[in-house]
């Protein structure tokens, strides 16, 4: 009875547009899918640092350079914010990284495909990026304040990484035919990926309609892809560059862009571990995190020390 | 997994100053030099403040959102607190 109460008191907040705060009563699986939801977030802005440190050290110019570190440590930035809300739900730091080490929390699979030309750092910021906005202003809106206050922080830095990205693309586009030939690769490599971001279609997606109904998600997958792709077309007409997808064509009457099939055997092979950099990733991810470890307990240990020391001088 | 997990601290930023700090989020830090150092790298990568005050976030007492109706319930019925509870003639322009 008294847990129906609850229950029907937490929908009415929510319907009221009422924002729900870490201390508030809520059902058991709101939190578990806002901890599955965040945490898998901010996974993904900790591994996608990874393809594009790639190509720190190999920006063409300073200013490229300089961008690009920028764009990385704002991801680094956006992780420490999304972990930092999911923790307010009651799960700590490190079992939210050793769920990611384990393999038991995913991250976008976006970051297991390879950064092989410079021009992937046009095409990440461009579409991956765009896509990623795509999804993330109307999460500003979503019903648990942590997370919506975290992405109002994350959308205003973001816009800067789409439009570093559409340049690098617009300056290869409009170079020799060489480097338009490498933005076309580009595209052709991210398109496909990109628009798998959004998930599955919505029939397919377990997760959608409850999440539509606590407003944690205020579109859903084949909305948001459909916006994507509506957004996006345009700005390839601007960069001369063709789209990978035959089928795609204006049409009138839904007032929208038709595309293509998506390879969804392609999405849940890499989503189950065997894309291309999936191993590689978590290597990596797992590397760090070791080396770390001493550097935690070194400090961990000088600031107890410091702290006992303050303690016998005031004794 | 073996080492203890750092301390976690509340951020409040001043964005300028002549205004209050604001609570900007939180974040982990072995103590609050590093807190303060961390707090500057990820709340004010883009000159949003000129002023930072981290707290571990185990200080910070909190009221409970159960029992707010009956912690705020005192003020509730005390309108006349407010100006426009008065009623003034028309005449009087500014007050």
């Amino acid at each position: 009875m008294r847990t129906t109460h609850l229950e029907d008191n937490f929908q009415q907040k929510i319907d009221a547009e009422e924002r729900i705060e870490p201390k508030d009563w809520m059902p058991e699986t709101y939190r578990k899918t806002l901890i599955r939801q965040i945490s898998q977030h901010a996974h993904s802005e900790i591994v996608g640092m990874l393809p594009e440190g790639n190509w720190i050290t190999r920006a063409p110019t300073l200013r490229r350079k300089a961008a690009l570190l920028a764009k990385v440590q704002d991801e680094a930035g956006h992780g420490l914010y999304l972990y930092c809300a999911a923790e307010t739900l009651g799960v700590s730091r490190d079992t939210l990284l050793d769920e990611l080490h384990t393999g038991k929390a995913k991250y976008s699979s976006i970051f297991n495909y390879p950064t092989i030309a410079w021009a992937d750092m046009g095409a990440i910021g461009w579409l991956v990026d765009g896509a990623a906005i795509m999804n993330q202003v109307p999460l500003c809106r979503a019903s648990y304040g942590p997370y919506a206050r975290a992405m109002v922080r994350i959308c205003k830095e973001e816009s800067f990484h789409q439009r570093q990205g559409f340049e690098i693309m617009l300056t290869l586009s409009k170079g020799t035919p060489t480097q338009k030939a490498m933005a076309q690769d580009a595209l052709n490599r991210w398109w496909w990926p990109s628009l798998m971001m959004f998930g599955p279609n919505d029939a397919e997606s377990q997760h959608t309609e409850q999440s539509v109904r606590w407003k944690i998600k205020r579109f859903t997958n084949d909305e948001l892809r459909q916006k994507f792709v509506d957004a996006t077309v345009p700005q390839a007409e601007i960069l001369g560059i063709t789209i990978p997808d035959p089928d795609l064509k204006w049409n009138e009457e839904r007032g929208h862009y038709d595309f293509g099939a998506i390879n969804w055997d392609e999405f849940w092979q890499v989503v189950k571990g065997n894309g291309p950099c999936n191993q590689e990733r978590m290597e990596a991810r797992i590397k760090a995190h070791e080396d770390g470890e001493w550097v935690r307990e070194a400090a961990m240990a000088y600031a107890n020390k410091q702290s006992q020391k303050l303690t016998e001088q005031v004794a | 997994m073996s080492a203890e997990e750092w301390p976690l601290f509340e951020v409040f930023i001043r964005s300028k100053s002549g205004l209050h700090h604001k609570h900007a989020g939180s974040l982990h830090a072995a103590d609050a030099t590093m807190a303060l150092e961390n707090a500057r790298d990820v709340y004010t990568r883009r000159q949003e403040g000129v002023s930072i005050w981290v707290v571990e976030s185990k200080h910070i007492a909190a009221s409970d959102p159960a029992d707010s109706d009956a912690f705020f319930e005192p003020a509730k019925d005390k309108i006349y607190r407010h100006p426009t509870f008065y009623d003034l003639p028309d005449e009087l322009k500014h007050m």
